[in-house]
Parts: structure tokens; sequence; C-alpha cells
């Protein structure tokens, strides 16, 4: 008998072991696809359906030529520019130029960031909770996990891909022009993929992975919206950004294919790099060491709202470093937007929705609603770090002493508090020096400081859902993000699809907005507290009735 | 035949921290060889760097004579390996995950795995969320010993399990001693080591300290001795080689150096001995004795 098991296992060597580091790919592959068998439909549904959503909506919104001339005449202003694209195609715009312009950018990103996410669940998320440990101890090649995660990531975009062809197709668009926009979106998609894949071999740790992956993400964003800003049809900056690559196919106006050549020969290079790095690594070990850290914990740590701070530190100084970046370079444009106002008065009408104060003022507003948006983001994200906190345990572990349940919700939530504050004030602060610097009014920085901070009541607004969410943990957390989704997607989009003045009004980004150097409305500001208060404690209270998950 | 395993001066650091020190292990086939040592000591990163997961600093090391880093994956054909902390993907079953490491094996004896499930009395259709640490364990285990490999690597593989569960445990590497398979055992759980182990290496701060089979381990070491005598017991104390002698009650305790012992029988014979009981030193002692204190290392053994 041992002899036969013996032979068998010298004929299973020689049979696997010539797949090298590659053995197992498919397995894990196939492992990896069943895991997102959910999660990969619903981005590519999610983006498709936005897609086939415009197609209906914008032929009533703009029935006819003139009506998408004064859409046209938004891409050409360097605020709308930043915002979308690069603003091919306005002479004469289309349905299908409108699409390429002002929703391919969004779509693309969101493609990224669905490709961050996907590799790096993959790879270091794996290897930080030891299970690549467990697979590699099997016969698994080295390289199999991370050609497996690249495999589901490409396939990922791929469905994408299929789905925004059909919904473009459907939409009674140009076949080829369309593929154009897909595969722009999904390449996109594959290149921050293998961005990732670059950033997993960097830190042990998954969160911070995808936090350097995002931030690249960030980057390339605001690269192509300052170049597209600069100059019609976008300059030399556009250029430095995987985005503006994808954007600069022109499609539906003036179809080139090359530029789409750069994101797959950027994937290349980049996929070589995370190779190579993940050659010579250490499972578990990241390219920078882990440092030691003090023997004892501060006075501050002990605190549980220490502890919650020192945990969130890293994601709140990102945070801050991107809005600030992002925000500053919007605000250096004021001075083209003031000109361009002046130019064409329409435009000022467009922007000018808030009424009073003057133009470059409304139209920042504009823009600090969207950063609020991003400040939301961060809040309803840094709320449910309590989940994960709880389904590892460590909940379970802190609520064991005497910390009582309210207490300890309540610590997380005065960081995340601080965190909201200190990013929207990071980002008013950011955008009024950028402006007040472009047109020479110091004075600005302060101003659009208070302002922003104005949207505190709104992000807390988002965080109490949150909040409650967590209470009621059975219900999940899928609606706080439908709700901030709707909210955001309204705020940028509600204007240009027409929606009745009472679902604008009803959207909490546009109800909180402050025009600096006009009297303060405080009455909804109010409101918005109270609500988030309520939220507050109905989350807690629903926390202390319910049972602990682990 | 060549050793299943062979470590000689393995060195190993992470940054400034260095977690392998020049560190020995040799495994002869078809032994159960104990690996132990205290928290930190290395064991882990030993076995890690075993599997090919880390890359040697410096040192030979060879698996099935064959370079683990360079062989990985043919290695792994031939051995299968347990951590003590088993992290598991939360939406599938227990069932589903031992299937999983099965066919990143090459499939699985379906007989096996059920007989394995009901010893280990593990419901395969719950989610693995729903597991326990111990539950998790067992996946693992069962995963494990229902390949047929001929080295079994296990990192602490019975944290978390209860009493019955280890002695499940415990007859299962029995039979796989039987079958021929080789093992490496890193554990803290003593008697566990001293029921199943042949030979056992004891390392601390990444160095062999002591390696050998449990009774030359033993030989150079001490019996305890519990005593009741009409006399004074405690008389034993002047003789060299007695140590920690202490009072309970009637009963005298003391430790006694093996080539000590005939002159302590000789003290106590004449006091009119009542009862006594001597036992062979216990790992626990032995743990003790090499980390007790700095100063007790370099006493005995094969040192390194």
């Amino acid at each position: 008998m041992t002899a036969t098991m013996t032979a068998s296992r010298a004929m299973r060597h020689s049979h696997r072991d010539d797949g090298g580091n590659l053995v197992a790919t498919g397995r894990l592959t196939r492992f990896a696809l069943r895991r997102d068998r959910v999660r990969i439909p619903v981005w590519a549904v999610s983006m498709a359906g936005l897609i086939g959503y415009f197609g209906l909506v914008i032929p009533i919104a703009y029935p006819d030529q003139a009506a998408l001339q004064t859409r046209a005449a938004i891409m050409k202003d360097p605020a709308g520019a930043m915002m979308t694209g690069p603003g091919y195609g306005v002479e004469n715009y289309t349905l299908g130029a409108m699409l390429a312009n002002e929703l391919l950018g969004m779509l693309a990103a969101a493609a990224a960031l669905m490709s961050i996410f996907l590799v790096i669940r993959h790879t270091r998320a794996e290897e930080e909770t030891g299970r690549t440990e467990l697979i590699r101890a099997n016969i698994v090649g080295r390289h199999a996990p991370l050609t497996a995660a690249l495999i589901a990531v490409a396939i990922a975009n791929a469905a994408v891909t299929a789905l925004l062809m059909i919904a473009l197709v459907g939409n009674g668009l140009e076949g080829v022009d369309s593929l154009a926009v897909a595969a722009g979106v999904g390449l996109v998609g594959l290149t921050f993929g293998s961005v990732a894949a670059v950033t997993a071999q960097l830190s042990e740790h998954a969160r911070t992975a995808s936090g350097m992956a995002g931030a690249v993400l960030g980057l390339a964003y605001v690269l192509r919206g300052v170049g597209d800003a600069q100059e019609l049809g976008g300059s030399a900056l556009s250029w430095l950004s995987p985005i503006g690559w994808a954007q600069q196919t022109r499609a539906f106006v003036d179809l080139r294919w090359w530029p789409l050549l750069l994101c797959v020969s950027l994937t290349v290079v980049l996929l070589v790099g995370a190779y190579l790095l993940a050659a010579g690594r250490d499972v578990g070990a990241g390219l920078v060491p882990a440092r030691l850290g003090r023997a004892n914990a501060t006075a501050a740590l002990v605190h549980p709202a220490g502890l919650t701070l020192r945990m969130e530190r890293g994601s709140i100084i990102g945070w801050a470093v991107g809005l600030f970046v992002f925000a500053a370079l919007t605000g250096s444009m004021g001075q083209g937007i003031v000109d361009s106002f002046e130019s064409q008065p329409q435009f000022a009408e467009m922007f000018g929705a808030l009424g009073g104060g003057d133009v470059l003022r409304r139209t920042l507003v504009t823009f600090l609603g969207t950063f609020a948006m991003a400040v939301a983001v961060y809040a309803v994200i840094s709320v449910n770090r309590l989940r994960r906190e709880e389904a590892e345990g460590r909940t379970g572990a802190v609520l064991a002493t005497n910390m009582s349940r309210p207490h300890w919700l309540l610590s997380s939530l005065a960081v995340t508090a601080l965190g909201s504050t200190v990013l929207l004030g990071v980002t008013g602060f950011g955008l009024g020096a950028g402006a007040g610097a472009s047109i020479g009014e110091p004075s600005l920085a302060w101003d659009f400081t208070l302002t922003a901070l104005a949207y505190l009541p709104v992000v807390l607004f988002f965080a109490g859902l949150a909040v409650l969410a967590y209470g009621l943990l059975r219900l999940g957390g899928w609606w706080v993000w439908l709700l901030l989704v709707g909210s955001i997607l309204i705020g940028i989009y509600g204007p240009l699809l027409n929606l009745p003045d009472a679902v604008l009004d009803a959207e909490p980004f546009g109800l909180v907005a402050q025009v600096p150097g006009t009297e303060v409305d405080a009455v909804p500001l109010l409101w918005m507290s109270v609500a988030a208060v309520a939220l507050f404690a109905a989350g807690t209270l629903a926390f202390r009735k319910r049972d602990l998950e682990a | 035949m060549s050793a299943v395993i062979d470590v000689r001066q393995l060195s190993k650091s992470f940054g400034s921290v260095r977690a392998l020190d020049e560190l020995d292990l040799t495994l002869e086939p078809g032994e159960v060889h104990g690996f132990l040592g205290p928290n930190g000591a290395g064991k882990s990163t030993t076995i890690r760097v075993l599997l090919g997961l880390l890359r040697a600093d410096a040192g030979d090391v060879s698996v099935f004579g064959q370079d683990p880093w360079q062989k990985a994956v043919g290695l792994h054909n031939r051995l299968a390996y347990v951590p003590g902390d088993v992290n598991l993907w939360p939406k599938i079953t227990g069932g589903e995950a031992i299937d999983f490491f099965a066919s990143l094996r090459g499939g699985l004896d379906r007989s096996r795995k059920d007989e394995l499930l009901q010893r280990f009395d593990l419901d395969p259709t719950k989610k693995t969320r729903s597991y326990s640490k111990g539950n998790r364990q067992k996946v693992a285990l069962i995963a494990a010993l229902a390949s047929d490999v001929e080295l079994l690597v296990l990192d602490e593989p019975t944290s978390g399990l209860d009493p019955l569960m280890e002695l499940v445990f415990q007859e299962c590497i029995r039979e796989a001693k039987l079958a021929g398979r080789t093992v490496l055992l890193s554990s803290h759980i003593l008697a566990e080591v001293e029921s199943l182990c042949d030979k056992v290496t004891i390392i601390r701060q990444g160095r062999t300290v002591q390696t050998g089979t449990l009774a030359e381990l033993r030989h150079l070491h001490r019996t305890s001795v519990v005593v009741v005598c009409d006399g004074d017991a405690a008389s034993v104390e002047s003789l060299p080689g007695v140590h920690d002698i202490r009072r309970d009650g009637d009963r005298v305790l003391f430790n006694v150096d093996d080539d000590a012992l005939p002159a302590a029988m000789g003290r106590l014979l004449p006091l009119g001995i009542r009862s006594l009981v001597s036992t062979p030193p216990t790992l626990e002692e032995l743990f003790v004795h090499h980390y007790g204190n700095g100063a007790a290392v370099g006493a005995g053994g094969e040192q390194s």
C-alpha cells in the first residue's frame, strides 16, 4: 500500500511540478469569482444602469439641439470641464458626445475603484488575515494568488465593458464609438487594478494598500480635471492621467483608438513591476518593514476615543491631503472662471442658482458642495469601521471591561465628528486659498473655511444614518450608501436632468449650502443638526438593545 | 536515508529584529519531532521558512533535500500544513473550505474526509463565520490529515481544541506515524509532545538550545521525589545534587540530579520510608530549567 501511495505521489509530483510559479491559478481564479459572484455583477449593472438612465432622461431634459448647445456651453467653461471631461464636439453637441464628455470620466473612476477593491481584497487582505499562508502551503505557485486576482479583475472589467456596450447601443448610439467608451472604462479599470497590484506589494495592510491606490486614482482625476480646465479638448496635464486617455478617444465626435494603447502599456509596465516586487518578498511582509512602537500607552491612547483616533489617524491624514490638493487646484481656477463669466454671462446664470454673493463665490460654493459629499463618504466609512471591529471580536473584548456600550459608541463617533470637521475645514481652506491666490484676495481662505464648516451638520446627518444602520445591524448598511450616493447624484446631476425643484431642494447638500459674504440661513443647519443628534441617539439605543455579533 | 528536514545555521531578521539566529533542526524520515519554545522563540518563523513563505537570510535549509524557497510548489506536493491560528473565508461552509484546500492539492479522499469529520465532530454544513476558534482549527486539521502526504507540518495545531478533541488529534498523529509519515509538531502543550514525539528540539530566542530523544533529555535532568518518612527526610538537603527541597505537611518534596539519586535513596532508607513517589521530569520542568532564567542555558544536551 505504501508503495502505491508513493508511486501516486511521484506521479502527481512530476505532473504538478511543471506549472512552477503559476500552479493552481485557475482554481484560485474560480474561487475568487465565486466569492465575488454578487459583487461584480452589482458594479457592472449599476454602471450600465446609469448610462441607460441618462439615455432615457437626457432626450427629455434636452429635447432639441438648442437645448443641447446650452449644455455644451458648460463644457466650454473651465469649471464644467474640471468636473467632467475635455469637451470635444461642443460645436455640435449630441447625446453620444455628452455621455463621452461628461459621464465617461466618472464611470472610469468607478471601474478603477471596483478594480482597486477587488485586487486588494484578493491579495493583500488575504495575506493580512493569514489565509494566503494557508493557501500557499498547498500546491500553489508563488504568483498564483496575484495572478488569479488579476484575471478575476480582468473578467470583472470585461463584464463592465460588455454591459456598458449593451446600454450604449441600447440607447441607439453608434456601435464602434460605444465600444471605444465601454472599452475605455474597462481599460482604466484594469490600469488601476494594476496600480493596486503594485501597492499591495508595498504595504503590510490592506487598508493602506487600497488607500495608496485610491490616492493615485484621485491624483489621476485631478490631473485630467486641471488639464481639461486649462484648455478646451484637454492640455498636456490631461495626458498624464489614464482617465484622460480614455476620454481622449473623442468617441462620438472624431474617434481615435490609440490613446487606449497608453492604458494597455501602463498596465503592462505596472504588472511587470508588481511581479518583480512580489518575487523576492516574504509572504505577509511589506516592502517597508514595520517599526517598533512605544512600550507603554500614552494617557491619550487609553481613552477609547484616543484608541479610535489612533486607528483613524492615518486615514484622516490621507483624506485631508487628498482633499486639500483637489480643493486648492479647483480654487486656483478662480480667475479663469471669473474671466469666462465676464465674457459669457449666460454661464453665470447656470452656476448662480444659489443667489446672492458674487459669481466666483457662488460657483465655488457649488464645488464646496461636491467636496462635502466626499467628506460624507469619509464619515460613513469611518462609522462603518465599527462593523469590522465588532465582527473581528475587538468590540466584544472592549465591552467585556467596565466600558458601557453608549460610551464606546459615542467615543468612536467623537472621532468621526472630529475627522469630518478637520476635513471640511481643510477643504474650505484649500479652495479659498487657491481662489484667493488666483484673484489676489487672501481673505477668501478664511471665508471658505467657515463656509465649509456649514456642511458639518449634513455630514454628521449621514454619519448618523450609518450609526443607526450599525445599531440595527440586521438591516445591513447598503441603504445608507443608497441614500448617500442618491443625494450625491442628485446634487451633481440633478440640475442637468431638470429634476423637479422639490427633489432638488430636499437634497441635503443643497439644503445647507451657504454663500460667504451673505446672511447665514441658520434654519436648515439647525434642523440638520437636530436630525443628526436624533439619529445618533436612535442608533445608540438600538446598539444597546441588540446582541453583539462576535 | 537522508533527512526530511535539514536546517543548519538558519538566520532570519525582520528589520532590526533578529527572529532566527543560527537555528538548527533535523528530522529523520518517519519521526514525530516536537518543536518547543516559548512565545516569540521563532517556531512559526522557522516553519514559514520551511514552507518557502519566508526567505532565509543565511544558513542552509532543505526539505526533502530541496530548497523550499526555490521549490515551494513541488515540495508542497509532499507536505501538509496546519497553522495555529486559522482564518477562513466568512461566507463558505466548513465542508467547502476543506474541499477547497483539497482541490489545491489535487483531490480528496471523500471517505477519509467523512471519517475525520465524524471523529473531530465537526458540522461541515455551517458557515465558517459561525465557527469557534477550535472549529476553524479542525477545518485545517482535517484538510491536512485527509491529504496523502509524507510530511505534516503542524504549528501549535491543537490551540483551541478541547481535551477530547486533543485525544482524537493524538490518535490521528499516531496513525500517521504508523503510515510512515514524518511529523513536525510545534507545541506549547507539553503533555502532547511527551506522549507523541520521538525527538524534541527546544529553541529559545531563535537558537536551538537542545535537541535529542526524550530519553536523552531526561537523562540529563532530574527526578522529582515526594517522600513521607518516620524520620526527618529533609536531611537529604545537605547532599550534593539535591534541589528545591520543601515541606508540605508530612511530605517532603525535592528534585534530585539523576546521578545523585542513589545517594539520596541511601540517606532516606534508614529513616523508614512510608511512601515514596518519584516522577521523571515533565517537559514543564525542562521548560522552566531552560527558560526560567537565562543563566540556566548551556546546561547539558547537544549544544549548538
